[in-house]
């Protein structure tokens, strides 16, 4: 009997399941993927923590805060920061090799929003190797892996999550694996913008999805980060510490119009102003010489040099803004737990409510082991005091497999890849950037017309066997799922707040200092603005 | 423009001459306009997770960082067992790991500087694309060969001033390790993250022989009866 059941193996889901070994035997995680191809590897900058002679915990804090506009939960805050150090340490201990200073002390850089520099890294690639180092330690500590299963339900029975049903994408198989508790550790949805964001292609929020589906609530789903400077066509990131370095962001007249230095959503903005007039924009690098380039950014060199055939100290980079994190999720308290028993849930997908309306760049690693670790503390105490589960054959494993022998029946030719990427374009567009009501009411009308087809809708492909048609079908369809609260979400926040910008709502408004909560409840989507809660 | 894939049978796909863009958008291309039974891995389509490597034109490249060609001949990584089209079968990466122990066993307090970071920098940008062993020609006669990304990992390990047990890691690579490889330098010329497994396997020797331990094919080839020291010109 599995006693904690993690599904998703990116940093979250991992540290979770290192915390959750600790105290109980039977730790399992369930991945769509292979461990080391989850999103947390392309984190680059670093991991926050108030480790500096010259920096506080209460300025790391106050920080968070700021960026958050309001509509953080201040207890969640003290607690990501306050543990930052011990978290650092930890991964220190377990063998991340953090960059160390002249000092021999484990390097910081400054990233955008903080006083100080605290964000700690590994080279140019912090997320690559602490996620690394996560998976040697579960291979030292015998965590049982079950690779390339998509996750498709929450078994819940009596408002108890027991178990998941998942799509082995080898076999094609529907498996049901029940479980003392379950822990939700699947990432973000910024899929959802397809060829707009910087994400895996794999980031379809499809825990959030079965989370929903199962009555679980979601919080601020409306909450998308956009990225600032992305390679034009492939989406690929330029991290800060371009601009931080000195770059200029210039039109195609090679005029400045901005300060690079504002915050991101405001620099994005500006960028997607020129844009929106058919203008291109680039980043140019040229004054900073080439050895200033090698020694600040030389892994980002290489991904120009690698995918546009561009050197920066001769060239302008064409660059464009993509949805780069989400901070919408599973409405969770500060163990983790969701208001369904037995579900957890922590990382991008979860929403304990440290980000609020703007995530400070640094904080997401961060938050992936803090509350990773958490959460998987209290999963494992909870599952301690839980008996084995005998029965099997859920009605959801009926459910799911009738629900998968259908779609492969189905022999309908519309084609979902086209409308998968017609809908990254609109929702870039018009729930993007910037928002307003007719816009976000013609992507929900859409969206709802999709959703509505899909249940209709079957695959070409009828092979059982490793069928990634399968496999986007189903994604596309949680896709959908989550558009549709986005964009209802977005809705009712008649106001403009950190990332959520309303052209017909410009301002802030003191009425809307309030999370927005979206639930299943009878079929139907309901949607209340609750107040920020401060308690843990 | 034309390509051809490995799939159960070599599969040839077309694409209009303007077509000027990565592996990887020319699988999804194919996948989303032209054939939706097309198989393959891809994630973060920048060169970090590691899922999409292939075999073009004979050499291990990954998919979302090289560019096609017309003419490009695809097929899937070799010395594994081919799940479907460009999939293939992973499952043993986990084996090889904890065999060659590549991870942390027990933590040192020494101090840590600079240098010692550095130390292992390049080992640890592994992103376990499996480029290496589809290039590996031990590994494709001895599927119970650690093989290169393990042994650089055990190494990475051994190097860390972090480790205070590098005997164990020492004792995990004798078997089927180190001394198995044929240094030809196929995981090293294949490698997209520069790292250099056979120079890993190289020091690995070296720390072996400061362990006590020799490299055994020498001593068959001493006591073989071959009639002349192999280290006596």
């Amino acid at each position: 009997m599995i006693d904690v059941l993690i599904v998703g193996s990116g940093g979250a889901g991992l540290t979770a399941a290192l915390q959750a070994k600790k105290n109980v035997d039977n730790v399992a995680v369930v991945s769509k993927t292979y461990p080391t191809h989850s999103q947390t590897v392309q984190a680059q900058g670093g991991i926050n923590a108030a480790i500096g002679q010259e920096d506080s915990i209460q300025q790391h804090i106050n920080d968070t805060l700021k960026s958050s506009h309001g509509i953080a939960n201040a207890s969640a805050v003290e607690y990501l920061c306050g543990n930052a150090i011990d978290a650092i340490n930890w991964l220190d201990d377990i063998g991340v090799p953090f960059s160390r200073n002249g000092e021999n002390e484990i390097a910081r850089r400054k990233l955008g929003g903080a006083k100080n520099a605290r964000a700690c890294y590994s080279s140019d690639y912090t997320g690559l190797k602490i996620l690394h180092t996560l998976y040697d330690q579960c291979i030292k500590n015998q965590i049982q892996f079950l690779n390339e299963k998509m996750l498709l339900n929450i078994i819940v029975e009596n408002n108890i999550a027991i178990g998941i049903t998942v799509l082995n994408i080898v076999s094609g198989e529907v498996e049901e694996y029940l479980a003392k508790t379950v822990i939700l550790a699947t990432g973000g949805y910024c899929g959802v913008y397809y060829d707009y964001t910087t994400n895996s292609y794999a980031s379809t929020g499809d825990g959030i999805s079965a989370a929903y589906k199962a009555g679980a609530k979601l919080k601020n789903m409306e909450y998308i980060q956009f990225h600032p400077t992305t390679i034009q066509g492939n989406n690929i990131l330029i991290s800060e510490s371009a601009r931080g370095e000195g770059g200029y962001l210039v039109d195609q007249n090679q005029q400045r119009f901005v300060d690079e230095l504002k915050p991101r959503d405001e620099v994005a903005r500006a960028i997607y102003d020129k844009i929106k007039q058919n203008e291109q924009v680039f980043l140019d690098l040229r004054h900073l010489g080439k050895e200033k380039i090698n020694e600040a950014m030389p892994q980002e060199n290489r991904l120009v040099q690698e995918f546009c055939h561009l050197k920066m100290e001769e060239d302008l980079i064409p660059i464009h803004p993509a949805a780069h994190y989400t901070m919408g999720g599973i409405k969770v308290d500060l163990e983790g737990r969701t208001n369904i028993d037995g579900l957890y849930a922590c990382g991008e997908c979860a929403s304990a409510g440290v980000h609020g309306a703007n995530r400070l760049g640094g904080n997401s690693l961060l938050e992936l082991i803090v509350f990773g670790k958490r959460t998987g503390n209290s999963a494992a105490n909870n599952a301690k005091n839980i008996p084995a589960i005998t029965q099997t054959n859920s009605q959801q494993f009926q459910k799911d497999k009738e629900y998968i022998q259908q779609i492969f029946s189905l022999d309908d030719p519309r084609d979902f890849y086209s409308k998968r990427a017609h809908m990254g374009q609109m929702f870039f567009e018009n729930i993007g950037l910037y928002r307003t009501q007719e816009a976000m009411e013609e992507t929900l009308a859409k969206v709802q017309g999709w959703l509505q087809n899909a249940k209709s809708m079957g695959i070409k492909d009828k092979n059982k066997v490793y069928n990634r048609n399968l496999v986007e079908f189903l994604e596309f369809n949680n896709m959908l799922q989550i558009g549709e609260i986005i964009v209802q979400s977005a809705l009712n926040r008649r106001e403009s707040r950190g990332a959520h910008f309303r052209v017909d709502y410009p301002t802030e408004c003191e009425e809307y200092a309030k999370n927005c909560v979206a639930w299943l409840e009878n079929n139907e989507l309901k949607i209340e603005f609750i107040d920020v809660e401060n308690v843990s | 423009m034309k390509i051809e894939i490995q799939r159960e049978e070599k599969v040839n796909y077309t694409f209009d001459e303007f077509f000027d863009e990565t592996l990887l958008q020319a699988f999804i291309e194919i996948k989303t306009k032209q054939d939706p039974t097309l198989n393959f891995r891809c994630g973060c389509k920048s060169g970090v997770c590691g899922s999409c490597a292939v075999v073009v034109n004979g050499v291990e490249k990954l998919a979302c960082k090289t560019r096609v060609k017309d003419g490009d001949k695809i097929e899937p990584l070799r010395n594994a067992k081919v799940i479907r089209d460009l999939v293939v079968d992973l499952e043993y990466e986990e084996t090889k790991l904890k065999n060659a122990q590549g991870f942390l066993e027990q933590k040192s307090n020494k101090q840590i500087t600079t240098k010692d970071e550095k130390a292992i920098d390049t080992q640890s940008n592994c992103i376990l694309c499996q480029s290496c062993y589809s290039s590996c020609p031990v590994f494709e006669v001895n599927p119970e060969f650690l093989g290169p990304y393990a042994l650089t990992r055990t190494l990475r390990y051994v190097n860390d001033i972090k480790e205070e047990n590098i005997k164990t890691k020492i004792d995990a690579v004798q078997q089927n390790g180190v001394w198995d490889c044929t240094l030809c330098g196929n995981c090293t010329m294949v490698c997209p993250q520069m790292i250099d497994p056979k120079m890993d396997i190289m020091q690995l020797r070296n720390k072996s022989i400061q362990f006590g331990y020799s490299d055994p094919n020498m001593m068959n080839f001493n006591s073989g009866g071959f009639g002349f020291d192999p280290n006596g010109f």
